[in-house]
């Protein structure tokens, strides 16, 4: 009998292998992070790690790109009606996961339930007013003063769905101080480009792809487990043994021992954060052997200290050449840096030391050094080099190192003389947060982590115009202007922008790693 | 009976009581959960509002209060972290701290007991001496680096093992259990052989010191003189009269366990109540700290009350109607 083709079989296992092939070859991405996210509601602790997680499940009426660019996501386009208005324009057809069609109504719950009293990122919305609906798809909101940040601040606000919160109770946060627990933190229904599968805290969560997100994605992801390995050494071993393919926390230390591995990539950068060193400026220091008078409100004695550090031998041992050297106070991607404040004076011992003479302490003085050693990256071991060069100079720099959440009360006490400060300038990603938050003397919405009494009436000046200054031409400039004062004034002692690494194994082929440290995994692409 | 189980429970309360007070006086130098709950970006009164709702700002005596009365009816509170009520939070966790220690105890002894039996009757061979030896490296080497060794040979190097986790877990009722898969059994090895580790030293070597004891005694020898057979002589009279501090010493490690498995569940991201301590104590998650110390002392009373109750069952003296019981070897 001679052979014919056989057209209905051909076409079935034509459509078989059609829809087999993919399922078969379900992409997933075994993410071993260093912690576990707090909740999965984006609104009940305000932890930048936790919120960049639940990016994935949730967005907000804009979003950063890659490089950091403020783009559309929820909101298609907006405009200003009057200089203290936005009216957002929303983006047709986005459902969330649940299948709710996405309205104006969900932003306005959603605005109402994150400024609540009982909202600990109610802060992350400092000059927001009310939210009202205008019709379905467009939304106004309403803010105290002409603010420029209010869409960098977006980014971080997610949208949920007001039927879904009605439905369930959780139209308000939830709150520890009277015991209001809520079905949002173990439950999510959000618009992104993946929905939360099932959840075990400290052991696994699983996100799949969801089918029917608006953008296009750039991704290949069907499935992505989240696991938290907390001991570092157990997260190289899980990585070098393939039990997780993606860590975003790669252990400095462990880098040269990653790239060798037959496998392994290591993606090594800087991130935003900024490390500086900071001084009492009170009238007298907390500890040391001059009385009643503080040398520190000397330029020419911050001067010296400046002179003093020697940043290579910094940059080359205590951060094994992974950090970047730095004179300012905020790193290249904030706007409000330009390279003229990246200059560092010169390291010279000599010169400092005739500073400090010609400042009255030919012979030094002693003072107290307040640093962690679980914040910053090699915080402890930064502390020791710049103490013991200080020490080159004649000074008598007394350590006093502690776990972060032990140190930073005795800091916000201003119980110290030097710290070691470090500022990512998260989330607005803008100069103005370092600016307002740590630079500026203290008022009503300023100034809330100048512990130490810093600050300069003209540099203050400068920040409360930036505030409320609409147009970045003019809004950026005055931002430079205060950071140069500070650099002329050697308010701070720049130092670096921290290392970041993450580590990924083959079945990785793309990733993107921004400096804001943060996996934006619809960007990543499986081999 | 009563009147010891009633005394007991007041004790235990007063043992609780004590715990909560310590743990209250050190609360005040682990931090400031509020500087870990809001962002940047949140104003001083923000912060200052937050710390009120909380009743942080209260004075220790009146915080240390308000948590007996709140805990007396079964309220431990919110994590502020989680933001879930901390005592689900602690159950949940529960079973897979249990199962590991569990595991622990049972290797300690099905290893602990033969080597201890054979050291003691084998004193002078090289074999002996050997373990004896390698016993003191076993309690000498901590935990956490015992842990990532094993990690590096048997996940890293071999492939034969999971470098962290439980595997896939069943769910039964509220407990998730690790036993009834083929995953979860392979994830309790290595985490179980380094929880159990100082144990299995200690079950050894306290077996070995009561065997030689025993060996000693006049019964022994009479047992000898009746003819009995070496083995019968060796388990039945003298390992049997050596079991009492075995129990004991195991029954209250198991306190111990509970209460330092932290350290294998740190290295193991094993998801159990010591990780959620670990993890509490670098958030200054205070209510989540609270609560689980309660339940670790609660645990530690418990385990101690099963131990002198257990001590009637194989000690024939303390029961009551032990006149009847009869002698060795029944």
């Amino acid at each position: 009998m001679p052979l014919r083709p056989r057209p209905f079989v051909a076409a079935a296992l034509a459509v078989l292998i059609g829809f087999a092939a993919p399922a078969l070859e379900a992409k997933t991405l075994r993410w071993g992070a260093a912690r576990e996210i707090a909740s999965l509601d984006p609104y009940s602790f305000g932890e930048t790690f936790t919120l960049s997680v639940l990016n994935h499940v949730y967005e907000g009426l804009v979003r950063y790109t890659g490089d950091l660019k403020i783009e559309p996501a929820l909101a298609e386009r907006w405009e200003n009606p009057t200089p203290t208005t936005w009216r957002f324009h929303l983006r047709r057809g986005v459902t969330f996961h649940n299948g709710d069609a996405f309205t104006a109504d969900d932003v306005v719950a959603s605005l109402a339930r994150v400024s609540h009293p009982s909202s600990p990122l109610r802060g992350n919305l400092p000059a927001y007013r009310s939210a009202t609906k205008v019709d379905d798809f467009t939304v106004d909101i309403e803010v105290a003063e002409p603010y420029p940040l209010l869409l960098n601040d977006l980014t971080n606000i997610f949208i949920l769905g007001q039927k879904w919160m009605a439905a369930n109770n959780a139209l308000l946060p939830t709150d520890s101080g009277t015991g209001v627990e809520g079905y949002a933190t173990t439950h999510a229904n959000g618009t992104g480009p993946f929905k939360v599968d099932s959840r075990r805290p400290d052991a696994q969560t699983v996100f799949s792809r969801n089918e029917r997100w608006w953008d296009k994605p750039a991704h290949n992801i069907d499935r992505i487990e989240f696991t938290p390995i907390t001991s570092a050494a157990t997260r190289v071993a899980a990585l070098l043994s393939g039990e997780i393919d993606f860590t975003n926390v790669a252990p400095l230390q462990d880098l040269p021992r990653l790239s060798a591995a037959p496998g392994v990539k290591v993606l090594q950068t800087n991130e935003l954060r900024t490390v500086f060193f900071a001084f009492n400026m009170r009238d007298a220091l907390v500890e040391s052997d001059v009385r009643n008078a503080n040398p520190f409100r000397d330029p020419r004695v911050r001067n010296a200290l400046y002179r003093a550090v020697d940043a290579n031998a910094v940059q080359r041992r205590v951060m094994r050449g992974l950090s970047r050297t730095t004179g300012s106070l905020v790193a290249p991607a904030i706007p409000g840096y330009v390279p003229a404040l990246d200059e560092r004076p010169s390291f010279d011992a000599e010169a400092a030391r005739k500073l400090l003479a010609e400042a009255g302490y030919p012979n030094g003085f002693s003072f107290l050094m307040n640093c962690t050693n679980d914040s910053l990256v090699n915080e402890e071991e930064l502390c020791q080099a710049v103490a013991s060069m200080w020490s080159r100079i004649g000074l008598r720099p007394v350590l006093n190192i502690g776990p972060r959440s032990q140190q930073t009360p005795k800091r916000v006490k201003g119980e110290f003389d030097v710290i070691p400060f470090g500022w990512a300038n998260e989330p607005q990603i803008d100069a103005y947060s370092l600016l307002l938050q740590v630079m500026r003397t203290r008022n009503a919405a300023g100034g809330v982590f100048n512990w130490g009494s810093w600050g300069d009436a003209r540099i203050d000046t400068l920040i409360d115009r930036a505030g409320t200054e609409l147009d970045p031409a003019k809004r950026i400039p005055l931002m430079t202007e205060a950071l140069t004062l500070a650099k002329q004034d050697t308010l701070f002692i720049p130092v670096h922008q921290q290392p970041m690494a993450w580590a990924t194994r083959q079945a990785v082929r793309s990733i993107v790693q921004a400096s804001d440290n943060k996996p934006r995994l619809w960007l990543t692409v499986l081999d | 009976m009563l009147v010891f189980i009633v005394k007991r429970v007041l004790n235990a309360a007063g043992v609780m009581l004590a715990v909560a007070a310590l743990a209250f006086a050190t609360f005040r130098f682990v931090g400031d959960p509020v500087e870990m709950m809001l962002n940047e970006q949140a104003s001083l009164s923000q912060r200052q509002e937050l710390r009120e709702r909380l009743g942080l700002d209260r004075s220790l005596p009146a915080q240390y209060a308000a948590f007996v009365v709140n805990a007396a009816q079964g309220d431990f509170g919110i994590s502020y972290r989680n933001q879930q009520d901390v005592f689900p939070l602690i159950v949940e966790r529960f079973p897979a701290t249990f199962e590991l220690v569990i595991v622990a105890t049972v290797l300690s002894l099905l290893i602990g007991l033969p080597l201890g039996v054979y050291t003691a009757i084998h004193r002078r061979s090289a074999f002996a001496q050997l373990l004896q030896w390698v016993s003191v490296l076993g309690v000498s080497l901590p935990s956490f680096a015992v842990g990532i060794l094993f990690i590096l040979v048997f996940s890293v190097s071999l492939g034969w093992l999971p470098a962290f986790g439980r595997g896939q877990v069943v769910q039964l009722g509220w407990w998730s259990t690790g036993f009834l898969t083929k995953s979860g059994l392979t994830a309790l090895i290595l985490p179980g052989i380094t929880l159990s580790q100082c144990q299995i030293t200690l079950v050894m070597r306290l077996v070995r010191a009561e065997m030689l004891e025993v060996m000693r005694t006049d019964f022994v020898r009479f047992a000898r003189a009746r003819g009995l057979p070496e083995r019968a002589v060796r388990f039945r009279h003298a390992l049997r009269n050596c079991l009492m501090p075995v129990i004991t010493v195991t029954g209250l490690q198991v306190g111990n366990l509970i209460a330092f498995a932290l350290v294998t569940e740190t290295v193991f991201q094993w998801p159990g109540m010591g990780l959620l301590f670990v993890q509490a104590v670098s958030f200054v998650d205070i209510p989540v700290m609270a609560a689980y110390l309660m339940v670790v002392s609660a645990v530690f009373v418990a385990v101690n009350m099963l131990v002198d109750l257990t001590y009637g069952l194989v000690d024939p003296r303390l029961r009551q109607d032990a006149v009847t019981g009869g002698g060795h070897g029944k």
